[in-house]
């Protein structure tokens, strides 16, 4: 792709179209951004890396008007300016493409793509046929094929990231932000970003570029830089870095990460699952487990593994097939079925369906064994402290006190919490839906080892991840699915990160 | 997809309406005689004009129950007024009807906007808030019909090219707000504010303030309504209109607002709104004691919310929403 | 893992100093101000009859407030419960007609509050309705069929012992009413803060989601509390029926505006997850306290109602203007 480079693509040549100086952040009490500056330079793509937490997505939101800086500089073409609201930021010529499509399900695509800056016709109203005659040209520019009248609900999510991609080319941008753009899209797809941002290269524009792949950082980018915990590391040339350099500078510590070793003792076979189907979300799954083991399951964003796990768990409720745990045939109807056969499943989203984070420790821990913890349906406190302290106290939780609520406490606390609650119910199959995600190195390694002490106590351990680092490092054994089926069952020598990625994405053997 | 549901939703309100009006001219032929249709839609002009504007309400996940005390005490304001100066232009009374109607709407949207207060909460505060103070500035008393200015009481009577300006009023509206929502950007505001907040942040566009301006509407709106409602029945006491903001909220769950904000159309809110009307003038056609009114109403909506929610869950993988009911 | 494992306190700060309870306080000195200020502007204040009396007030609306608040800190509403009254009262007002007896009369309310609000809670839970919506449909229609029954017309004619409920004293000033609003009070108590379904009902209001995903029964939760809401609302429905010795179908309207204003006046949050029993007894006690004084003081009861609206405004919008002006002086 290095034929589409300009002859002016060399920073030295030019000043930086947008920079941020010296700039602090704080969220009542805590800093979250430290000191940290950033330049981007016309036409070339700046990755911006960090691990979560880094404070990246808070500078996407000062960068867009949405936060405010507590203190720094924002430097446009050399001149200060202040982005006090989206507003601002969008007409100074500085759009992004978010993580999360912020798009409205109830407005028609050429709406989405031009509200708040829609073209007028006289009268000062919104001048529809040309709207959605300047929607389609956008559309067709980046070679999505959406009818600019279509509804934004009825579309796929890959299409409605299309349609993000156009309302920020809808403006006319000088600066562009990509926050992982590419989470929710498939290969193709990606492919054809990749084309768009050379595009957008070319005509000059400054690219800020964030990602977790470090494959695309290295395709994509000519610049990056660094954050770790809210503060500036450091920037350069992409050229100049390989990848455990840049890990390095991310972590701030050598990439190796350990985990932790075990002599897998297997035992009886405790939850067999066979043909699980569902409408729409998967289709003939069948699968054992047993006492001792950590079973894997890997496969893209959208493959279906959490959805076969809820079905297990009794959120979903497949149309057919059969799950047992210890040859006793399960009829799960919500989770509290499951919890009762000694299924439990700690999901992904920790905020929306794991914690309580309103909730005081002590309750949340408490909640599945209210029964165990009350007498006749009454509470008993002390009973409940005592539940609490036991197992929080065997994962190290960090916290002021029992009482204190969940949402004081860090992402990797909160987590404990979690799996504290599900722990209490004495299950037989713990299933672990992306359980490191966005936690801090610390407390990752406290999870994996803490996953292979239950392992080793006899518990059966199911665990989704789309780390593959993850993956190899802690299963025993490893499914991968694809488009809610289950393509291959990997173990040993089989299982290296080249097999899990390319049975994922459908690459066949040549 | 989306536009032949709603289309098909505003079709069967439409083929309702019709089979309504085919069941009663059936035995009454008369029913459906123009002048007949005329005085059912002159009648129904106040609940289509209100129910407009507590769409845009709805609209942005909010909604307004001070509708119908805001126009009792804007109409007995009026009212007053006139007793005072019974010269004053029609033109005044009506921009002060709909300027207080405003200034009304506008208290509610700044406790919705600027103390975050939760919409029912505020309006049902201010509901019984403007109620009292009909009382306090009337002392309870009535005024009636003899008490009005010739002028005053007629304006809404008065027949232009055979049809009742508070008709034509109903209709200037109706079109008014059809242009404004799918014209001007603040109208596509409304509906981006309900449809996702989070995402309007991001565009540039004030949740809060854009809630503001739907009270704001939906005020003025009752404030003119006021007027019209009293000088329509030459006359104003407390309770006038009592228990009409359900009426406004039944017109618009049955013509399609979904209450989670975002979604609704002017043609399902004057469908929905006529659907009542032609209830209301039927019954006593019919010879149904007026009696049962309420309780159609109250089964209109229960039938019409359980069909929105049935089309809009048919679609989309909603996991949660499914979740919730597995239990 | 690491080993030097510190303990951690089960409590952080002593509970007493919490929100909740420093907003119960403000209340109590609240009702105590408006105790004080009235014995001040009324010589008949003071006198345990017309005490006795003033409680009448706030009794039945009390009894529905409860449920209520158990159902708002879930995150529902039941907007029917005035509606609830007029046909369980309606319903009764017809069976006295047809010559039932007291404990007749008693089991038809019960039983038409616990068939109004199964009726709810089908359409919420089962069907997945909004609530907001599904009881403004039903406040409508429990009314409506008051209306169609009843016309313009009235029920008279209940039996003599009927009238205790809502007439008779179980011991000097101590009416029925009052000693049902006590145990009550205690039951709801015990309910909401001391047994595993008062904390499911706050987990619920808390994170619905979560609530579910740690197997706790949501819609099961929920469709109780609309029972218990249907069922006091019979309960009162029994209580005014028998205090009125009439039933029109105008009975108790506008009533549920009172109800949800007591319960969020107790410190109940309208968006669920947080609230009170002591916080709805103690806003009882005020709403009570000041319609009697008021009532003395010859004021109007439309007056007083924007009092009442003021009063559900401003608990709200106090608090949230005191923290912003804290917040901008430090």
């Amino acid at each position: 792709m290095s034929q589409l480079k300009t002859a002016h693509s060399s920073s030295e040549d030019f000043p930086p179209v947008l920079a941020l100086q010296n700039i602090c952040k704080n969220f009542t009490g805590v800093r979250a951004l430290n000191n940290v500056s950033l330049n981007l330079y016309p036409g070339q793509v700046t990755a911006l890396v960090g691990e979560n937490g880094a404070g990246k997505s808070t500078v996407v939101k000062i960068l867009t008007g949405i936060h405010q800086p507590s203190s720094g500089e924002i430097l446009l073409a050399g001149e200060q300016v202040q982005f006090a609201t989206a507003h601002h930021a969008a007409s100074a010529g500085v759009t992004a493409i978010h993580q999360e499509t912020v798009l409205f399900d109830d407005l028609n695509v050429a709406e989405n793509i031009y509200i708040g800056h829609a073209p007028r016709s006289r009268f000062g109203l919104i001048d529809t046929q040309a709207m959605r005659q300047q929607a389609k040209a956008l559309l067709d520019d980046i070679g999505a094929d959406i009818s600019p009248t279509a509804m934004l609900r009825d579309l796929g999510i890959a299409n409605k990231h299309m349609v993000a991609i156009a309302r920020a080319l809808s403006i006319d941008a000088r600066v562009v932000i990509m926050d992982e753009p590419t989470a929710a899209l498939s290969h193709k797809e990606i492919n054809e970003l990749y084309v768009l941002v050379e595009k957008l290269k070319s005509q000059g524009k400054a690219i800020l570029f964030i990602s977790h792949k470090f494959d695309e950082i290295f395709s994509i980018a000519d610049r990056f830089t660094v954050f770790r915990d809210g503060g500036f590391i450091g920037e350069g040339k992409i050229k100049g870095v390989n990848e455990s350099e840049l890990v390095k500078m991310m972590v701030g510590r050598p990439v190796d990460q350990i985990f932790p070793t075990r002599q897998p003792d297997l035992g009886n076979e405790i939850l067999q699952v066979s043909k699980y189907c569902h409408p729409t979300e998967f289709d003939d799954i069948s699968f054992t487990l047993r006492r001792g083991e950590i079973l894997g399951f890997y496969g893209l964003v959208g493959a279906g593994r959490s959805e076969v796990m809820q079905s297990l768990f009794g959120i979903k409720r497949p149309c057919s097939g059969t799950a047992s745990v210890d040859g006793k045939r399960l009829e799960i109807r919500s989770p509290a079925d499951a919890i009762a056969h000694g299924i439990v499943y700690v999901p992904e989203d920790r905020g929306k369906q794991g914690a309580i984070t309103t909730l005081p420790i002590f309750q949340n821990v408490s909640l599945p064994s209210l029964q165990q913890t009350s007498r006749r349906g009454f509470i008993r406190l002390a009973q409940e402290f005592a539940l609490t302290r036991k197992y929080t106290e065997r994962l190290d939780l960090r916290a002021a006190a029992l009482d204190q609520n969940v949402a004081e406490l860090s992402g990797g606390n909160q987590q404990k919490v979690v799996i504290a609650k599900w722990l209490a119910t004495q299950p037989k199959v713990i299933v672990l839906d992306e359980p490191t995600k966005g936690i801090d190195v610390g407390s990752k390694a406290a999870v994996h080892e803490f996953m292979a002490e239950l392992a080793s106590q006899g518990l059966a351990v199911i665990m989704v991840s789309s780390e593959i680092p993850e993956m190899l490092g802690m299963s025993d054994r490893v499914i991968v699915m694809r488009e809610g089926r289950m393509v291959t069952e990997l173990r040993g020598d089989s299982l290296t990160p080249e097999t899990l990625v390319r049975h994922a994405a459908g690459i066949g053997e040549e | 997809m989306l536009k032949t549901i709603l289309a098909a939703r505003e079709t069967l309100l439409l083929v309702a309406v019709l089979l309504l009006l085919l069941l009663v001219s059936s035995r009454f032929p008369a029913f459906i005689e123009i002048d007949n249709l005329v005085k059912v839609l002159t009648d129904t002009s106040p609940l289509i004009i209100l129910a407009l504007g507590q769409m845009l309400v709805i609209v942005t996940r909010c909604i307004d129950l001070s509708v119908a005390a805001n126009l009792a005490l804007t109409g007995m304001v009026v009212a007053m007024l006139n007793t005072a100066a019974p010269e004053l232009p029609i033109v005044f009374t009506l921009l002060i009807a709909v300027s207080l109607g405003a200034v009304l709407g506008a208290i509610n949207g700044l406790l919705v906007w600027r103390l975050a207060i939760p919409s029912i909460v505020v309006t049902l505060g201010t509901m019984t808030i403007f109620r009292g103070t009909i009382f306090l500035i009337s002392d309870g008393q009535w005024i009636n019909a003899h008490e009005m200015s010739e002028h005053f009481s007629q304006f809404p009577r008065g027949s232009v090219a055979g049809m009742p300006v508070l008709a034509w009023i109903a209709v200037l509206v109706t079109i008014t707000a059809w242009i404004f929502i799918a014209r001007t950007p603040t109208g596509r505001a409304f509906f981006a504010v309900g449809s996702n907040p989070h995402a309007s942040v991001y565009t540039g566009i004030d949740v809060g303030r854009t809630q503001c301006i739907a009270f704001i509407i939906s005020g003025a709106l009752a404030g003119l309504t006021g007027y019209l409602w009293v000088a329509r029945y030459a006359v104003a006491y407390v309770d006038i209109a009592s228990g009409f903001e359900l009426e406004v909220v039944a017109a618009c769950v049955i013509g399609g607002i979904a209450i989670a904000g975002g979604q609704g159309s002017v043609v399902g809110v004057l469908l929905g709104a006529i659907f009542l009307g032609v209830v209301k003038n039927a019954l006593p056609v019919v010879n149904i004691s007026p009696f049962w009114q309420l309780a159609i109403s109250g089964a209109a909506i229960l039938i019409a919310v359980a069909f929105n929610s049935r089309s809009s869950q048919s679609r989309g993988r909603l996991i949660l929403k499914e979740a919730e009911q597995s239990t | 893992m690491n080993n030097t494992v510190q303990t951690m306190p089960d409590h952080l700060r002593s509970p007493f100093s919490s929100k909740v309870k420093s907003w119960e306080t403000l209340l109590l000195l609240v009702a105590i101000g408006i105790f004080i200020l009235n014995s001040f502007s009324s010589p008949y204040f003071l006198d345990a009859w017309n005490l006795s009396d003033a409680t009448f007030n706030f009794t039945e609306k009390a009894m529905i407030a409860f449920a209520m608040a158990l159902l708002i800190i879930s995150g529902e509403i039941d907007l029917s419960v005035a509606s609830i009254i007029a046909l369980a009262s309606t319903a009764m007002g017809a069976a006295a007609q047809f010559g039932a007896g007291t404990a007749e009369l008693v089991f038809v309310g019960l039983t038409v509050g616990i068939c109004c609000g199964a009726f709810n809670a089908l359409l919420v839970t089962v069907m997945g309705l909004p609530s907001i919506v599904v009881t403004i449909g039903t406040m409508s229609l429990f009314r409506g069929i008051s209306y169609i029954v009843l016309g313009d017309g009235s029920y008279r004619g209940y039996p003599e012992d009927f009238a205790f409920f809502g007439q008779g004293y179980v011991g000097w000033v101590i009416s029925f009413e009052l000693a049902l609003f006590g145990g009550l009070a205690v039951f709801y108590w015990v309910l909401l803060h001391k047994t595993n379904f008062g904390r499911a009902v706050y987990t619920i209001g808390n994170n619905p989601v979560a609530a579910l995903f740690s197997g706790i029964r949501v819609q099961r939760v929920k469709f109780i509390l609309f029972l218990l809401t249907g069922l006091m609302s019979g309960v009162a429905a029994v209580c005014l029926t028998s205090r009125l010795g009439s039933t029109r179908p105008s009975i108790g309207v506008g009533m549920e505006l009172e109800v949800v204003t007591m319960v969020v006046l107790g410190g109940v949050s309208i968006l669920g997850g947080s609230g009170s029993i002591v916080g709805v007894v103690l806003a009882a006690l005020v709403m009570g306290l000041m319609t009697f004084g008021l009532g003395l003081l010859n004021v109007p009861g439309i007056v007083m109602s924007i009092f009442l609206g003021l009063l559900l405004i401003g608990v709200i919008a106090l608090p949230r203007l005191w923290s912003r002006y804290v917040s901008r002086t430090e």
